[in-house]
């Protein structure tokens, strides 16, 4: 059966009340139901040259995808998405699609764009509840891959390198699989049952997971070069601190501890989880990135009062726009134009010393240069400080292999075919870029293992 | 899961524990660590590598908080959820002439490894082991084989000599060259003890033991400050030149959780108490 929809109906979305999400860490967006999916998926123009997929960092077949979606063709659906992105329930999640496919497709010119992310997510939901189906595998090729970092980059190259028939080993320095998604994305956001569901997927290719090895200390760097060829996504995990007066208080957190404490170790759990955190009754979160909204989110659901504190206007936010207006919601204080410069305190922290900041002429960024306005110094309370202010490429492994060519930020350099300066050894995801996306990651990875394929073949 | 070999009380409060783990065990140097997570709602806390075997790694503990507490209730046939390691940088033990090795209660523990490591690249090693008393010496006998010589103090005279470990590093540097030392234990017993050395400029390593979650410098939890800067103890570290670690940066931020560290212990007992009643009711 079709549903006839009025022209301009727009499907809204189902967030959560405040009032409930305050106090869990259950998914704020609910998604959508069948019904809501087709109807969404009716509104998409079938675009003969569709801008959404010039959008898109991976080119999911957009319109195709959204076709079936529309027909009710949900697993089909699923089959077109995963030809390009092993992972949709994830990328469904936490894609910036408003910069992406969303932010190219035609119809946000004149109306709202097609809810892309949210119907990738209904597919891949739909999927996972229906038991999902695993790709072929090629025969087995004899030949050994290292995949080091179980982040989205690493798992998407051991996923394609497994289908490939490569015999895959894939090493995780923590107790769990998912990098960024375990152990940074909160649960509301991104719940952990979905990227474990998506990791067992990766597995169950034939995929060796080995938890607990740190490539570098676990495994030598000469064990690691006798694989036939190795993948490194290690990540952006370095967390960068503010060099502020009073950094090393307790009570002074990385947005990476933080979220850690609670993500991975459950401390919003404490005590019936062993790992504790520092509540605080007021809170100031430095930043205005995806991480230091998460941050924010994170601290208001332990019950703390939170002012997040920007160096750049509100329109300046790098987080995605929908986080932020839910931070809003969630009663996250912003003070925009300001900046850190002392935590005060003796034992612990009894307050955030700032400085207002105006805006100058564009910097290198493009983006207008925030610079210190003299005598406006300002105090906000606080007990529990937490800088994410970025992160930079994890230098342990990288920095022992002395030939790997690295640029300035530390990075690892890579061609386009993400080949780094040493033969056999591939690298992608935030360990190339610096800090970036979960899809740029997945690419990256897809398009490395194709080429660590080709390598293989050619010897 | 890795499972413990071998289980026992060694002193009061202070076990030790043998789990075979052969990522750690095939690759473990002097001076790094491990991190060992017991179950699924576990903490991740660090213990130093003190002795290998074929695939299986010893460490030894005291037991201080909930962790330890529960780790030292396990046995030998049990095992532990998670082991990640080895960790950290190893201990430099290139060829000085003669390294003094100081121990302060537990981390003794860390010491028969360097000494080892120390003596193979033909080092002449004397070791120092202090106690608060007699009952709390670990490793005399291990010590005494890894050691040209060694020493002995306890703080009220039950055993060796009567004081501190730091005024017998005074006698030995009195009587003989020293041109390196390890302090490792408590970190007040360490700031105070590298004071000893720091006039006639000795170089001399401290162990640091900052709280840390992940060690493997994703969070900045065990950032230390050396020399003015900020490192990382678990990536860094855990040594570092003694004399320029700021120690008192290092004790503030250890107290970071204390109110929450009680709370766990005692909910632990309770639990235990509670459990053992339960048995004798049976
Ligand atoms: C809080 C937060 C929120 C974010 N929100 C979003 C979002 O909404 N949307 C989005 O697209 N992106 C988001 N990002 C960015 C995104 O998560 C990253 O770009 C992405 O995870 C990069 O993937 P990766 O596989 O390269 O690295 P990671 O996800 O960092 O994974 C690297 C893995 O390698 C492991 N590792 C490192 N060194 C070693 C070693 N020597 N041996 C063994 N294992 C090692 C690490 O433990 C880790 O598991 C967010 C990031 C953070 C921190
Ligand atoms: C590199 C390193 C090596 C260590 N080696 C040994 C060892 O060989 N033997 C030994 O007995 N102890 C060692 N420690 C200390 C040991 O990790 C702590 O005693 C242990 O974490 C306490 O846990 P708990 O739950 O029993 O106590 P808690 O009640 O949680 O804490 C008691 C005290 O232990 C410290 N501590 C707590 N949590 C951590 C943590 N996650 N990381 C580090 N310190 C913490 C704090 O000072 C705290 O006040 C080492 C620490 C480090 C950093
Ligand atoms: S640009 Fe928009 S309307 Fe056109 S095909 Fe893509 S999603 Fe459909
Ligand atoms: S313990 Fe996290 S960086 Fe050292």
């Amino acid at each position: 059966m079709r549903i006839s929809v009025p022209a301009g109906v727009v499907i809204p979305m189902h967030d959560r009340n405040v009032e409930q999400r305050l106090h869990d860490f259950k998914e704020v967006d609910g998604g959508l139901t069948a019904d809501e999916a087709k109807i969404e998926a009716e509104r998409c123009l079938q675009c003969k040259k569709p801008l959404c997929v010039k959008g898109c960092p991976v080119t999911i077949d957009i319109p195709a995808f959204v076709r079936e979606v529309a027909s009710g063709n949900f697993r089909k659906a699923a089959a077109v998405i995963k030809e390009q992105n092993m992972l949709p329930a994830i990328c469904g999640r936490v894609c910036p699609q408003e910069v992406q496919c969303e932010g190219q497709c035609i119809l946000g010119l004149k109306e709202k764009p097609i809810s892309i992310g949210e119907l990738e997510r209904f597919v891949a939901d739909t999927e996972r509840a229906q038991g999902l189906v695993l790709p072929q595998r090629k025969a087995a090729t004899g030949r050994r891959v290292a995949v080091v970092g179980a982040g989205p980059a690493g798992l998407t190259a051991a996923a394609e390198l497994a289908r490939m028939g490569y015999a895959v080993t894939l090493f995780e320095s923590l107790h769990a699989a998912g990098g960024v998604l375990m152990y940074g994305i909160p649960a509301f956001r991104l719940p952990k049952e979905i990227v474990k569901a998506e990791i067992d997927a990766v597995l169950s290719l034939g995929v060796e997971l080995k938890l607990n090895h740190l490539v570098g200390r676990s495994v030598t760097v000469k064990e690691l070069l006798s694989y036939d060829a190795v993948f490194l996504g290690t990540g952006a995990g370095l967390p960068y601190f503010m060099g502020l007066p009073g950094e090393n208080l307790p009570g002074v957190y990385s947005a990476n501890e933080f979220l850690t404490r609670v993500n991975l170790m459950h401390a919003d759990a404490f005590p019936v989880s062993d790992t504790p955190i520092k509540r605080g009754s007021r809170v100031v979160v430095a930043g205005g990135g995806n991480v230091a909204m998460d941050a924010a989110r994170v601290a208001r659901r332990l019950g703390g009062k939170v002012t997040l504190v920007y160096r750049r206007r509100e329109e300046d936010l790098p987080a995605r726009e929908e986080e932020t207006r839910r931070a809003k919601e969630e009663g996250i204080e912003f003070v925009m134009c300001a900046n850190p410069v002392k935590i005060l305190g003796d034992q612990g922290i009894t307050g955030i010393e700032c400085v207002r900041m105006k805006m100058c002429a564009a910097d290198q960024s493009g983006r207008p240069e925030p610079v210190p306005v003299e005598g406006s110094h300002f105090t906000i309370d606080a007990d529990v400080f937490i800088a994410a202010i970025g992160q930079g490429p994890n230098p342990l492994l990288i920095s022992e292999i002395p030939d790997l060519r690295r640029g300035k930020r530390g990075n690892v350099i890579v061609d386009d075919q993400f080949r780094t300066s040493m033969r056999k050894v591939f690298a992608g995801g935030d360990v190339a870029t610096g800090a970036a996306t979960v899809i740029l990651a997945m690419g990256a990875a897809k398009s490395a293992a194709h080429a660590i394929d080709t390598m293989l073949r050619e010897e | 899961m890795y499972s413990i070999e071998k289980a026992e009380q060694l002193a009061d409060k202070v076990y030790q524990m043998w789990v075979k783990a052969p990522h750690v065990a095939h690759h473990a140097q002097a001076g790094q660590f491990v991190i060992f997570r017991i179950d699924e709602k576990g903490e991740r806390i660090p213990l130093t590598i003190s002795a290998v075997d074929g695939d299986s790694f010893r460490v030894i503990f005291m037991t201080i908080g909930k962790t330890t507490t529960h780790l030292a209730a396990l046995r030998a046939g049990d095992s532990v959820q998670d082991v990640a390691g080895p960790l950290g940088k190893p201990s430099e033990t290139h060829r000085f002439g003669t390294c003094v090795l100081v121990g302060g209660g537990v981390g003794t523990a860390s010491l028969p490894i360097i000494a080892r490591s120390l003596k193979a690249s033909g080092n002449r090693v004397i070791g120092i082991v202090g106690a608060r008393n007699a009952g709390l010496l670990i490793l005399e006998d291990e010590m005494t084989k890894a050691c040209d010589e060694l020493l002995i103090s306890t703080d009220d005279g039950t055993k060796g000599f009567h004081g501190f470990a730091a005024d017998l590093l005074k006698q030995v540097m009195a009587r003989e060259q020293v041109d390196a030392v390890w302090i490792i234990g408590p970190a007040m017993m360490m700031k105070v003890t590298c004071e000893v050395t720091r006039p006639a400029g000795i170089k001399t390593f401290v162990s640091l033991n900052p709280v840390m979650v992940d060690g493997t410098g994703m969070c900045g939890s065990c950032r230390v400050i050396v020399g003015g800067e900020t490192r990382f103890a678990c990536v860094d570290g855990p040594e570092f030149d003694a004399h320029r670690v700021d120690f008192n940066m290092l004790m503030g931020r250890l107290r970071t959780y204390q109110p929450e560290e009680k709370e766990s212990l005692e909910r632990y007992n309770a639990h235990i108490c509670a459990c053992r009643g339960g048995d004798s009711h049976a």
